[in-house]
Protein backbone atom coordinates (compact mmCIF):
# COMPACT_ATOMS: atom_id res chain seq x y z
CA UNK A 1 0.00 0.00 0.00
CA UNK A 2 1.25 3.45 -0.69
CA UNK A 3 2.09 6.03 1.68
CA UNK A 4 -0.56 9.15 1.39
CA UNK A 5 1.25 10.96 4.81
CA UNK A 6 2.24 13.78 2.13
CA UNK A 7 -1.05 13.92 1.04
CA UNK A 8 -3.05 14.18 3.68
CA UNK A 9 -1.03 16.25 4.74
CA UNK A 10 -1.85 18.94 2.07
CA UNK A 11 -5.56 18.07 2.98
CA UNK A 12 -5.00 19.00 6.86
CA UNK A 13 -3.31 22.32 5.57
CA UNK A 14 -5.85 22.92 3.09
CA UNK A 15 -8.95 22.27 5.69
CA UNK A 16 -7.74 24.78 8.44
CA UNK A 17 -6.35 27.77 6.17
CA UNK A 18 -8.91 27.58 2.98
CA UNK A 19 -12.35 28.40 3.90
CA UNK A 20 -14.44 26.62 1.45
CA UNK A 21 -16.09 28.98 -1.15
CA UNK A 22 -19.85 28.08 -0.75
CA UNK A 23 -19.30 29.14 3.12
CA UNK A 24 -17.12 32.07 1.96
CA UNK A 25 -19.88 33.32 -0.53
CA UNK A 26 -22.62 33.02 2.19
CA UNK A 27 -20.54 35.20 4.49
CA UNK A 28 -20.40 37.37 1.75
CA UNK A 29 -24.16 38.01 1.17
CA UNK A 30 -24.50 38.10 5.00
CA UNK A 31 -22.65 41.15 4.80
CA UNK A 32 -25.40 42.94 2.82
CA UNK A 33 -28.06 41.92 4.91
CA UNK A 34 -26.36 44.48 7.57
CA UNK A 35 -26.42 48.02 8.14
CA UNK A 36 -23.68 50.22 6.69
CA UNK A 37 -21.21 50.74 10.08
CA UNK A 38 -22.78 48.48 12.22
CA UNK A 39 -21.03 46.29 14.46
CA UNK A 40 -22.23 43.00 12.82
CA UNK A 41 -21.07 44.79 9.57
CA UNK A 42 -18.07 45.16 10.87
CA UNK A 43 -17.62 41.64 12.14
CA UNK A 44 -19.00 40.35 8.92
CA UNK A 45 -16.25 42.69 6.92
CA UNK A 46 -13.20 41.71 9.64
CA UNK A 47 -14.20 37.79 9.03
CA UNK A 48 -14.09 38.10 5.17
CA UNK A 49 -10.51 39.53 5.60
CA UNK A 50 -9.50 37.17 7.74
CA UNK A 51 -10.47 34.33 5.62
CA UNK A 52 -8.85 36.00 2.31
CA UNK A 53 -5.74 36.12 4.56
CA UNK A 54 -5.74 32.83 6.23
CA UNK A 55 -5.54 31.27 2.16
CA UNK A 56 -3.16 33.66 0.69
CA UNK A 57 -0.76 33.05 3.51
CA UNK A 58 -1.51 29.41 4.52
CA UNK A 59 -2.25 30.08 7.80
CA UNK A 60 -5.01 28.80 10.38
CA UNK A 61 -8.41 30.36 9.70
CA UNK A 62 -9.17 30.42 13.43
CA UNK A 63 -6.14 29.53 15.74
CA UNK A 64 -8.89 26.56 17.36
CA UNK A 65 -8.71 24.34 14.87
CA UNK A 66 -10.83 22.19 16.96
CA UNK A 67 -11.46 18.66 16.97
CA UNK A 68 -10.20 17.14 13.69
CA UNK A 69 -12.84 14.06 12.26
CA UNK A 70 -11.76 11.95 9.69
CA UNK A 71 -14.24 9.95 7.65
CA UNK A 72 -12.48 7.49 4.94
CA UNK A 73 -13.86 5.26 3.15
CA UNK A 74 -11.38 2.75 1.36
CA UNK A 75 -11.81 -0.10 -0.98
CA UNK A 76 -11.01 -3.50 -0.57
CA UNK A 77 -7.04 -4.30 -0.11
CA UNK A 78 -6.30 -1.09 1.39
CA UNK A 79 -5.38 -1.09 5.10
CA UNK A 80 -7.09 0.86 7.90
CA UNK A 81 -4.02 0.24 10.12
CA UNK A 82 -1.61 1.99 7.86
CA UNK A 83 -3.98 4.35 6.56
CA UNK A 84 -4.45 4.91 11.01
CA UNK A 85 -0.95 5.49 11.40
CA UNK A 86 -0.53 8.01 8.10
CA UNK A 87 -3.52 10.12 9.25
CA UNK A 88 -1.81 10.26 12.73
CA UNK A 89 1.66 11.01 11.21
CA UNK A 90 0.84 13.67 8.97
CA UNK A 91 -1.24 15.37 11.88
CA UNK A 92 1.42 15.68 14.05
CA UNK A 93 3.47 17.30 11.50
CA UNK A 94 0.78 20.13 10.39
CA UNK A 95 0.93 21.14 14.27
CA UNK A 96 4.84 21.37 13.92
CA UNK A 97 4.43 23.36 10.60
CA UNK A 98 1.53 25.58 12.49
CA UNK A 99 -1.21 24.67 10.40
CA UNK A 100 -2.77 23.16 13.94
CA UNK A 101 -2.90 24.29 17.65
CA UNK A 102 -1.69 21.37 19.81
CA UNK A 103 -5.24 20.82 21.12
CA UNK A 104 -5.22 16.85 22.82
CA UNK A 105 -5.39 17.59 26.52
CA UNK A 106 -5.15 14.45 29.24
CA UNK A 107 -8.16 14.77 31.26
CA UNK A 108 -5.97 13.41 34.06
CA UNK A 109 -2.75 14.79 33.59
CA UNK A 110 -3.41 18.12 32.32
CA UNK A 111 -1.18 17.91 30.08
CA UNK A 112 -1.04 18.86 25.87
CA UNK A 113 0.65 15.82 24.01
CA UNK A 114 2.10 18.71 21.90
CA UNK A 115 1.19 17.12 18.71
CA UNK A 116 -2.43 16.62 18.36
CA UNK A 117 -2.10 12.68 19.33
CA UNK A 118 -3.85 11.55 21.94
CA UNK A 119 -4.36 7.34 22.12
CA UNK A 120 -7.08 6.15 20.33
CA UNK A 121 -9.69 8.92 21.01
CA UNK A 122 -7.69 11.73 19.07
CA UNK A 123 -7.59 12.63 16.50
CA UNK A 124 -11.83 10.81 15.75
CA UNK A 125 -11.35 8.74 13.13
CA UNK A 126 -14.54 6.88 11.06
CA UNK A 127 -13.29 3.75 8.18
CA UNK A 128 -16.01 2.51 6.31
CA UNK A 129 -15.34 -0.15 3.44
CA UNK A 130 -17.15 0.98 -0.17
CA UNK A 131 -16.89 -0.63 -3.79
CA UNK A 132 -15.11 1.90 -5.39
CA UNK A 133 -11.65 2.17 -7.16
CA UNK A 134 -10.82 5.42 -4.95
CA UNK A 135 -10.45 6.28 -1.63
CA UNK A 136 -11.96 9.27 -0.11
CA UNK A 137 -10.41 11.15 2.91
CA UNK A 138 -13.22 13.86 4.53
CA UNK A 139 -12.26 16.33 7.24
CA UNK A 140 -13.62 18.82 9.47
CA UNK A 141 -12.22 21.20 12.24
CA UNK A 142 -14.04 21.71 14.35
CA UNK A 143 -13.64 24.31 17.39
CA UNK A 144 -14.85 24.04 20.90
CA UNK A 145 -16.70 27.59 21.69
CA UNK A 146 -19.19 26.48 19.16
CA UNK A 147 -18.72 22.51 20.07
CA UNK A 148 -19.61 23.82 23.86
CA UNK A 149 -23.21 25.24 22.54
CA UNK A 150 -24.39 21.92 21.38
CA UNK A 151 -27.44 20.74 22.49
CA UNK A 152 -29.23 17.59 23.18
CA UNK A 153 -33.10 17.23 24.11
CA UNK A 154 -35.55 14.30 25.00
CA UNK A 155 -38.96 14.92 23.66
CA UNK A 156 -41.46 15.63 24.80
CA UNK A 157 -39.78 18.62 26.92
CA UNK A 158 -42.67 20.42 29.29
CA UNK A 159 -40.61 23.55 29.55
CA UNK A 160 -40.75 24.74 26.09
CA UNK A 161 -43.93 22.71 25.26
CA UNK A 162 -42.14 20.57 22.90
CA UNK A 163 -44.14 17.52 21.62
CA UNK A 164 -42.97 14.47 19.46
CA UNK A 165 -43.35 15.75 16.17
CA UNK A 166 -41.48 18.19 13.82
CA UNK A 167 -43.32 21.80 15.78
CA UNK A 168 -41.58 20.02 18.69
CA UNK A 169 -38.34 19.54 17.21
CA UNK A 170 -38.67 23.40 15.75
CA UNK A 171 -38.94 24.50 19.18
CA UNK A 172 -36.32 22.84 20.87
CA UNK A 173 -33.67 24.00 18.16
CA UNK A 174 -34.67 27.35 18.44
CA UNK A 175 -33.90 27.25 22.30
CA UNK A 176 -30.40 25.51 21.18
CA UNK A 177 -30.07 28.70 19.19
CA UNK A 178 -31.32 31.50 21.77
CA UNK A 179 -28.81 29.74 24.63
CA UNK A 180 -26.00 29.84 22.28
CA UNK A 181 -26.06 33.72 21.74
CA UNK A 182 -22.88 34.70 19.98
CA UNK A 183 -21.18 32.05 22.50
CA UNK A 184 -20.40 29.61 18.82
CA UNK A 185 -19.56 32.13 17.13
CA UNK A 186 -22.25 33.16 14.97
CA UNK A 187 -23.23 33.22 12.30
CA UNK A 188 -23.72 29.34 12.69
CA UNK A 189 -24.32 26.34 10.53
CA UNK A 190 -27.10 23.96 12.54
CA UNK A 191 -26.64 20.16 12.37
CA UNK A 192 -29.47 18.49 13.64
CA UNK A 193 -30.03 14.80 14.06
CA UNK A 194 -33.88 13.80 15.07
CA UNK A 195 -34.01 9.96 16.78
CA UNK A 196 -31.01 7.59 17.61
CA UNK A 197 -30.10 7.63 21.14
CA UNK A 198 -27.53 9.90 22.54
CA UNK A 199 -24.35 8.62 21.33
CA UNK A 200 -25.71 8.19 17.20
CA UNK A 201 -27.66 11.66 17.48
CA UNK A 202 -24.60 13.14 18.21
CA UNK A 203 -22.57 11.98 15.94
CA UNK A 204 -25.54 12.04 12.94
CA UNK A 205 -25.48 15.82 14.34
CA UNK A 206 -22.03 16.41 13.07
CA UNK A 207 -21.93 13.83 10.02
CA UNK A 208 -24.27 16.71 8.20
CA UNK A 209 -21.51 19.03 8.22
CA UNK A 210 -20.15 17.01 5.50
CA UNK A 211 -22.22 17.91 2.83
CA UNK A 212 -21.86 21.27 0.89
CA UNK A 213 -23.98 24.67 1.97
CA UNK A 214 -27.63 25.07 0.77
CA UNK A 215 -27.93 21.01 -0.32
CA UNK A 216 -31.54 20.49 -0.53
CA UNK A 217 -32.84 18.15 1.83
CA UNK A 218 -34.47 15.16 -0.12
CA UNK A 219 -36.91 14.54 1.98
CA UNK A 220 -39.49 17.24 1.28
CA UNK A 221 -41.01 18.16 5.13
CA UNK A 222 -37.38 17.77 6.39
CA UNK A 223 -36.05 20.89 3.68
CA UNK A 224 -39.25 22.91 4.67
CA UNK A 225 -38.36 22.42 8.20
CA UNK A 226 -34.45 23.59 7.20
CA UNK A 227 -35.56 26.62 5.47
CA UNK A 228 -37.78 27.49 8.65
CA UNK A 229 -35.41 27.30 11.16
CA UNK A 230 -33.16 29.08 9.53
CA UNK A 231 -35.27 32.05 9.35
CA UNK A 232 -36.58 31.76 12.52
CA UNK A 233 -33.13 32.03 13.95
CA UNK A 234 -32.45 35.01 12.32
CA UNK A 235 -35.48 36.49 13.10
CA UNK A 236 -34.08 35.73 16.83
CA UNK A 237 -31.68 38.92 15.63
CA UNK A 238 -28.47 37.92 17.88
CA UNK A 239 -26.47 38.44 14.92
CA UNK A 240 -22.94 38.26 14.19
CA UNK A 241 -20.79 37.50 16.69
CA UNK A 242 -24.32 38.03 18.96
CA UNK A 243 -23.91 41.85 18.10
CA UNK A 244 -27.62 41.84 17.21
CA UNK A 245 -27.78 41.71 13.57
CA UNK A 246 -29.94 39.76 10.70
CA UNK A 247 -27.93 36.96 9.86
CA UNK A 248 -27.77 34.26 13.61
CA UNK A 249 -27.83 30.93 11.02
CA UNK A 250 -25.66 30.86 7.51
CA UNK A 251 -27.71 27.02 7.15
CA UNK A 252 -29.91 24.40 8.94
CA UNK A 253 -29.23 20.64 7.77
CA UNK A 254 -31.28 18.41 9.54
CA UNK A 255 -31.35 14.33 9.33
CA UNK A 256 -33.41 11.41 10.85
CA UNK A 257 -32.22 8.51 12.39
CA UNK A 258 -34.70 5.18 13.38
CA UNK A 259 -35.57 6.02 17.44
CA UNK A 260 -36.21 3.31 19.92
CA UNK A 261 -40.06 4.13 21.04
CA UNK A 262 -39.20 4.77 24.11
CA UNK A 263 -36.98 7.86 22.81
CA UNK A 264 -36.92 10.92 21.06
CA UNK A 265 -34.25 12.76 20.79
CA UNK A 266 -33.42 16.14 19.23
CA UNK A 267 -29.59 16.86 19.06
CA UNK A 268 -28.14 20.37 17.84
CA UNK A 269 -24.72 20.66 16.79
CA UNK A 270 -23.63 24.11 16.32
CA UNK A 271 -21.04 24.82 13.59
CA UNK A 272 -18.90 27.98 13.81
CA UNK A 273 -18.64 30.43 11.00
CA UNK A 274 -15.28 29.05 10.26
CA UNK A 275 -16.66 25.80 8.53
CA UNK A 276 -13.49 23.97 7.75
CA UNK A 277 -14.30 20.92 6.04
CA UNK A 278 -12.11 18.84 3.26
CA UNK A 279 -11.95 16.55 1.30
CA UNK A 280 -9.42 14.67 -0.62
CA UNK A 281 -10.57 11.40 -3.51
CA UNK A 282 -7.54 9.58 -4.28
CA UNK A 283 -7.61 7.30 -7.53
CA UNK A 284 -4.60 5.40 -8.84
CA UNK A 285 -1.66 8.45 -8.74
CA UNK A 286 -4.31 11.05 -9.23
CA UNK A 287 -5.04 12.81 -6.05
CA UNK A 288 -8.31 15.21 -6.26
CA UNK A 289 -9.00 18.34 -2.89
CA UNK A 290 -12.25 20.27 -2.81
CA UNK B 1 -12.24 54.68 16.35
CA UNK B 2 -10.35 55.05 19.65
CA UNK B 3 -6.96 54.36 20.05
CA UNK B 4 -6.07 53.39 23.56
CA UNK B 5 -2.18 52.50 24.74
CA UNK B 6 -1.73 49.82 28.05
CA UNK B 7 -1.19 50.83 30.82
CA UNK B 8 -4.75 52.60 30.79
CA UNK B 9 -5.44 54.95 33.39
CA UNK B 10 -9.48 55.27 35.20
CA UNK B 11 -10.48 58.21 33.04
CA UNK B 12 -9.59 56.66 29.41
CA UNK B 13 -12.04 53.52 30.99
CA UNK B 14 -14.74 55.77 31.78
CA UNK B 15 -15.16 57.18 28.70
CA UNK B 16 -15.17 54.11 26.90
CA UNK B 17 -18.69 53.26 26.23
CA UNK B 18 -20.93 50.24 24.95
CA UNK B 19 -20.67 50.17 20.58
CA UNK B 20 -17.50 51.93 20.70
CA UNK B 21 -15.01 50.87 18.38
CA UNK B 22 -11.12 50.51 19.72
CA UNK B 23 -7.67 49.92 18.15
CA UNK B 24 -5.48 48.75 21.31
CA UNK B 25 -2.00 48.91 21.68
CA UNK B 26 0.79 48.75 23.77
CA UNK B 27 1.43 45.19 26.28
CA UNK B 28 -0.67 42.48 27.01
CA UNK B 29 -1.01 39.04 28.20
CA UNK B 30 -2.86 36.23 26.90
CA UNK B 31 -4.46 33.49 29.70
CA UNK B 32 -7.32 31.57 29.74
CA UNK B 33 -9.01 29.12 31.83
CA UNK B 34 -5.94 27.24 32.90
CA UNK B 35 -4.14 30.13 33.88
CA UNK B 36 -7.71 31.69 35.57
CA UNK B 37 -7.96 28.70 38.34
CA UNK B 38 -4.92 28.46 38.76
CA UNK B 39 -4.87 32.48 39.26
CA UNK B 40 -7.87 31.96 41.90
CA UNK B 41 -7.03 28.42 43.42
CA UNK B 42 -3.03 29.93 44.26
CA UNK B 43 -3.34 33.70 44.87
CA UNK B 44 -7.03 34.59 45.85
CA UNK B 45 -9.06 32.02 47.55
CA UNK B 46 -5.30 30.01 48.52
CA UNK B 47 -6.78 26.80 48.53
CA UNK B 48 -3.40 25.81 46.41
CA UNK B 49 -0.24 25.97 47.77
CA UNK B 50 1.98 27.87 45.78
CA UNK B 51 4.66 25.93 43.71
CA UNK B 52 7.56 25.55 41.89
CA UNK B 53 7.87 28.85 40.12
CA UNK B 54 4.85 29.87 40.94
CA UNK B 55 5.21 33.20 43.14
CA UNK B 56 8.03 34.20 40.80
CA UNK B 57 5.32 33.96 37.79
CA UNK B 58 3.08 35.94 40.21
CA UNK B 59 5.57 38.51 41.02
CA UNK B 60 6.54 38.71 37.13
CA UNK B 61 2.86 39.27 35.99
CA UNK B 62 1.79 41.56 38.72
CA UNK B 63 3.10 45.07 37.27
CA UNK B 64 2.22 43.99 33.54
CA UNK B 65 -1.64 43.33 34.71
CA UNK B 66 -1.70 46.27 36.49
CA UNK B 67 -3.67 48.79 34.65
CA UNK B 68 -2.86 46.23 31.85
CA UNK B 69 -5.53 44.29 29.75
CA UNK B 70 -5.42 40.13 29.71
CA UNK B 71 -6.55 38.61 26.43
CA UNK B 72 -8.32 35.15 26.15
CA UNK B 73 -6.82 33.84 23.75
CA UNK B 74 -5.13 30.20 23.03
CA UNK B 75 -2.35 30.95 19.99
CA UNK B 76 -0.99 29.12 17.25
CA UNK B 77 2.77 29.96 17.75
CA UNK B 78 5.86 29.23 15.74
CA UNK B 79 9.18 28.79 16.67
CA UNK B 80 8.85 26.78 19.55
CA UNK B 81 12.30 25.04 19.14
CA UNK B 82 13.95 27.72 18.45
CA UNK B 83 12.07 29.81 21.22
CA UNK B 84 12.25 32.76 18.44
CA UNK B 85 8.06 33.12 19.01
CA UNK B 86 5.56 34.20 16.93
CA UNK B 87 1.81 34.39 16.46
CA UNK B 88 0.30 33.12 13.86
CA UNK B 89 -3.55 32.73 14.33
CA UNK B 90 -4.18 34.23 17.57
CA UNK B 91 -8.26 35.11 17.57
CA UNK B 92 -10.86 35.19 21.25
CA UNK B 93 -11.58 32.17 22.74
CA UNK B 94 -14.96 31.99 24.49
CA UNK B 95 -15.09 34.00 27.68
CA UNK B 96 -17.99 32.86 29.55
CA UNK B 97 -16.51 29.85 30.94
CA UNK B 98 -13.84 32.51 33.14
CA UNK B 99 -17.43 34.27 34.50
CA UNK B 100 -16.40 32.63 37.92
CA UNK B 101 -12.97 33.99 38.56
CA UNK B 102 -13.04 37.14 36.50
CA UNK B 103 -14.65 39.81 38.45
CA UNK B 104 -12.10 38.63 41.29
CA UNK B 105 -8.90 38.61 39.16
CA UNK B 106 -9.64 41.99 38.06
CA UNK B 107 -10.07 43.57 41.19
CA UNK B 108 -6.60 41.29 42.66
CA UNK B 109 -4.41 42.37 39.97
CA UNK B 110 -5.93 46.02 38.75
CA UNK B 111 -6.69 44.83 35.27
CA UNK B 112 -8.26 47.43 33.15
CA UNK B 113 -9.64 45.48 30.16
CA UNK B 114 -10.81 42.13 29.45
CA UNK B 115 -10.09 40.88 25.34
CA UNK B 116 -12.36 38.10 24.31
CA UNK B 117 -15.65 36.59 22.58
CA UNK B 118 -18.92 36.18 23.37
CA UNK B 119 -19.42 38.39 26.05
CA UNK B 120 -19.46 37.71 29.59
CA UNK B 121 -21.97 38.00 32.65
CA UNK B 122 -23.65 39.76 35.78
CA UNK B 123 -20.40 38.96 37.88
CA UNK B 124 -17.84 40.23 35.83
CA UNK B 125 -20.41 43.51 34.61
CA UNK B 126 -19.97 44.88 38.51
CA UNK B 127 -16.00 44.01 38.45
CA UNK B 128 -15.82 46.33 35.84
CA UNK B 129 -17.73 48.76 37.33
CA UNK B 130 -15.79 48.27 40.29
CA UNK B 131 -12.04 48.20 38.67
CA UNK B 132 -13.20 50.17 36.59
CA UNK B 133 -13.08 48.04 33.76
CA UNK B 134 -14.00 47.08 30.39
CA UNK B 135 -14.64 44.51 28.26
CA UNK B 136 -13.27 44.46 24.88
CA UNK B 137 -15.13 41.87 22.50
CA UNK B 138 -12.81 40.77 19.42
CA UNK B 139 -13.67 38.93 16.07
CA UNK B 140 -14.18 35.16 17.08
CA UNK B 141 -11.87 33.01 14.14
CA UNK B 142 -10.33 36.35 12.67
CA UNK B 143 -7.41 34.65 13.67
CA UNK B 144 -4.85 35.30 11.12
CA UNK B 145 -6.00 38.51 10.75
CA UNK B 146 -5.74 39.15 14.40
CA UNK B 147 -2.53 37.85 14.51
CA UNK B 148 -0.99 40.67 12.44
CA UNK B 149 -1.37 42.79 15.12
CA UNK B 150 0.62 41.12 17.08
CA UNK B 151 4.04 42.83 16.52
CA UNK B 152 6.11 40.83 19.17
CA UNK B 153 6.02 38.23 21.81
CA UNK B 154 7.73 39.56 24.11
CA UNK B 155 7.82 36.03 26.46
CA UNK B 156 5.97 33.25 27.77
CA UNK B 157 5.23 31.71 31.63
CA UNK B 158 3.78 28.54 32.66
CA UNK B 159 4.37 26.61 28.75
CA UNK B 160 4.28 24.04 30.75
CA UNK B 161 0.60 24.82 31.18
CA UNK B 162 0.35 23.88 27.10
CA UNK B 163 0.37 26.64 24.04
CA UNK B 164 -3.15 27.42 24.39
CA UNK B 165 -3.17 27.55 28.29
CA UNK B 166 0.17 29.33 28.16
CA UNK B 167 0.97 33.06 29.18
CA UNK B 168 2.08 34.85 26.54
CA UNK B 169 3.36 38.19 27.18
CA UNK B 170 3.04 40.13 23.70
CA UNK B 171 3.06 43.52 22.28
CA UNK B 172 0.08 44.48 20.25
CA UNK B 173 -0.52 47.36 17.66
CA UNK B 174 -3.75 48.70 16.66
CA UNK B 175 -6.02 45.30 17.60
CA UNK B 176 -9.35 45.74 16.52
CA UNK B 177 -11.96 45.13 19.34
CA UNK B 178 -15.48 46.68 20.16
CA UNK B 179 -16.51 47.49 23.93
CA UNK B 180 -19.21 45.32 24.45
CA UNK B 181 -19.13 45.57 28.04
CA UNK B 182 -18.79 49.04 29.84
CA UNK B 183 -17.62 50.19 32.96
CA UNK B 184 -21.08 51.99 33.76
CA UNK B 185 -23.05 48.86 33.93
CA UNK B 186 -23.89 48.25 30.46
CA UNK B 187 -23.51 45.15 28.45
CA UNK B 188 -24.25 44.49 24.82
CA UNK B 189 -24.81 41.02 25.35
CA UNK B 190 -27.91 41.49 27.98
CA UNK B 191 -29.70 43.77 25.79
CA UNK B 192 -29.33 41.21 22.88
CA UNK B 193 -30.46 38.77 24.69
CA UNK B 194 -33.19 40.16 26.26
CA UNK B 195 -34.72 41.58 22.80
CA UNK B 196 -34.15 37.89 20.94
CA UNK B 197 -34.97 36.13 24.13
CA UNK B 198 -38.65 37.96 23.66
CA UNK B 199 -39.05 37.07 19.90
CA UNK B 200 -38.11 33.55 20.91
CA UNK B 201 -41.31 33.29 23.18
CA UNK B 202 -43.34 34.15 20.85
CA UNK B 203 -41.96 32.01 18.33
CA UNK B 204 -42.80 29.17 20.90
CA UNK B 205 -46.49 30.18 21.08
CA UNK B 206 -46.44 29.04 17.15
Amino acid sequence: MKDYTDRILELIRKTSTDLPKDVEERLKAAVEKEAPGSAARGALETILKNVALSRKNATPICQDTGTPIFYVKYQEGISTLKLRQQIRSALAEATKRSYMRPNAVNVMTEKNSGNNLGGEDFPYMHFEEVESDELTIELILKGGGCENVGAQYSLPDMRLGAGRDLVGVRKVVLDAVQKAQGQGCAPGILGVSIGGDRGSGYIASKEVFFGKMGKSNPDEKLAELEHQLTDEANSLGIGPMGFGGNTTVLDTKITGLHRLPASYFVTVSYMCWAYRRGRMTIKGDEVRYE
Amino acid sequence: MISIQTPISDDDIRKLKVGDPVELSGLMMTGRDGVHKWMMDTFIIKTRQPQGDDLEVYEAIKPLLKDGIIYHCGPVVAGLDTREYRFVAAGPTTSIREEPYQAEIMKHFKIKGVIGKGGMGTKTLQGCRDVPGVYFHAIGGAASYIAQSVTRVVGVYKLDFGVPEAMWVIEVKDLPVVVTMDSHGQSLHQVVEAKSNQVFQELLKK
